[in-house]
């Protein structure tokens, strides 16, 4: 690596290396991991001339500051914050070009909670199964990063299109998840059928990579007895005995024994990832798309 | 076999036996292998196969429906073996509950050959089957904080080793040094759904 890197000054409350993940190991336990904010990810990307795929910083509400060893382009997007460059304020969701030594700081998130930030080059940590991802679950990839933790980046594209500003979508006032039933809606009372779509839900503090997590009426079960352990997918709404659903994140296990009343759609997700503590929740139920045939 | 429709593109199969379990997934592994079944995720589980990113669910859910699945799992040809020090704190608690001596136990486990049912709790953490009903344990009443890597352990109708430390429940009869997961080695995992396990005694684990 010739002298290519980034030195994390501030590393914020919780601040992880993140691509795409790694899908295609679930049946070894392995989490799918990856950006939560899939497209603020890619458009970050996107902005320093970087492939959708390349490795960005994700940062969760109080930002971080970064110095480059070289001269970089860098792009934060994602929840809206102040961007400084040697203290003086830079573009949010625009490319910015910064030269080797300065001190990028990525502000407290003024909306939202995940702030991402793109360098040209990506951050080149090795890949493990494929990904670089930092898996808060079962702890593969690099470790959250920590005040001084230094990390490599790769060689930087040439960006086929420079933009001043990119508009991207603010983080929700309300949450509206639209939820597909099943695959054990069975499990719960009628009644709990309805609070589920009618109940007045809040975004829980205790949301994390692993899931969201909400406050609200509990979901009475028809049944007693547990589930045998099953699959997961990403967007299920499993019901722990507590009654309160726990919506999967990227960084879900990829089994459980909890029933799981629906499953959000995968577009609906990424605004779940910057909905702040508090944040009304609303689930609508929707059909299973027809004969859908999504890649 | 009952196929639920999970999201916009997952199908969750569900069959009548762990056993039925094993034999789908060693089919729909060898479908996808010969190239007609495209999906992304081949998930078993105790009494489910989960299908997840799959181009045409409606259309699959129909020829699943329809499709016979062998009674058994093929016996595969892959067999690993565990080094084990029978010397887990649980090993009185199970032979009590087994109602014979100690080294009975260590006697009955290294006998049987079993076979990873699916994975799931941790990265390379399998649960194995083979041990005969009579011998089911329940889960301690109180999990320990911290179970170390390469602990040998049962609950339920299921023996699994602990990849890493972590908290568990599950009663420990023995440990083991083998690397159940190293990200590093191709495979990562040790043990992966299918695959033929025996454990075999050792005074000292098998440590090099």
């Amino acid at each position: 690596m010739t002298g290519r890197a980034l030195v994390v000054v501030r590393a914020g409350a919780l601040t992880t290396v993140q691509d795409r993940g790694r899908p295609g190991h679930a049946h070894l336990g392995v989490p799918r991991s990856g950006a939560l904010d899939t497209p603020s990810a890619a458009l970050v990307n996107r902005l320093v001339g970087n492939p959708v795929e390349a490795a960005v910083l994700e940062t969760t509400l109080d930002g971080c500051a970064l110095r480059p060893r070289c001269p970089v382009t860098v792009a934060v997007g994602g929840a809206p914050c102040r961007v400084r460059v040697d203290g003086r304020p830079a573009a949010w969701g625009a490319p910015v070009d910064v030269p080797a030594g300065s001190l990028v700081e990525v502000g407290t998130a003024e909306r939202g909670v995940r702030a991402y930030v793109a360098v040209s080059g990506g951050v080149r940590v090795e890949p493990v199964l494929g990904s670089r991802s930092t898996d808060l679950l079962s702890g593969l990839g690099p470790p959250p990063l920590a005040d001084g933790t230094v990390l490599p980046l790769g060689r930087p594209g040439v960006p086929f299109a420079r933009v001043d500003v990119a508009p991207q979508p603010g983080p929700p006032a309300e949450l509206v998840l639209r939820v597909v039933p099943g695959p054990r809606a069975d499990w719960f009372t009628p009644g709990a059928l309805r609070t589920f779509v009618t109940g007045a839900y809040r975004v829980s503090a205790a949301s994390n990579r692993v899931g969201l997590r909400v406050e609200g009426p509990a979901l009475g079960r028809s049944r007693p007895g547990e589930l045998a352990s099953e699959g997961m997918v990403l967007g299920a709404v499993q019901v722990p005995p507590d009654g309160l659903p726990v919506v999967f994140l990227a960084d879900h296990p990829t089994t459980g024994g909890y029933p799981v009343i629906g499953v959000v759609r995968a577009a609906d997700l990424p605004a779940a990832a910057q909905a702040v503590p508090g944040t009304p929740v609303r689930f609508v139920t929707v059909r299973r798309r027809p004969g859908t045939t999504r890649a | 076999m009952n196929v639920l429709p999970v999201g916009d593109d997952a199908l969750l199969v569900e069959v009548a036996s762990g056993r039925e379990a094993e034999a789908l997934h060693a089919e729909l592994t060898r479908r996808r292998a010969e190239g007609s079944l495209a999906v992304r995720e081949i998930v078993p589980a105790a009494r489910t196969v989960l299908l997840d990113g799959v181009a045409d669910p409606d259309r699959l859910a129909r020829e699943l429906t329809a499709a016979q699945v062998p009674p058994t799992p093929p016996r595969e040809a892959r067999a690993v073996e565990i080094p084990v020090r029978y010397d887990g704190p649980d090993l009185a608690d199970v032979a009590a509950r087994w109602g014979v001596a100690r080294e009975e136990v260590a006697r009955i486990h290294a006998g049987t050959e079993f076979r990873v049912a699916f994975c799931g709790f941790a990265p390379g953490f399998g649960y194995l089957t083979g041990l005969p009903s009579r011998y089911e344990v329940p889960r301690r009443d109180t999990p320990r904080t911290a179970v170390p890597a390469g602990s040998v352990s049962l609950a339920g109708p299921y023996t699994g080793v602990y990849p890493r430390a972590s908290p568990g429940g599950w009663q420990v009869i023995g440990t083991t040094d083998a690397v159940l997961w190293d990200p590093e080695r191709v495979p990562a995992a040790l043990l992966s759904p299918g695959t033929r396990v025996r454990f075999v005694p050792r005074r000292d684990g098998g440590r090099p």
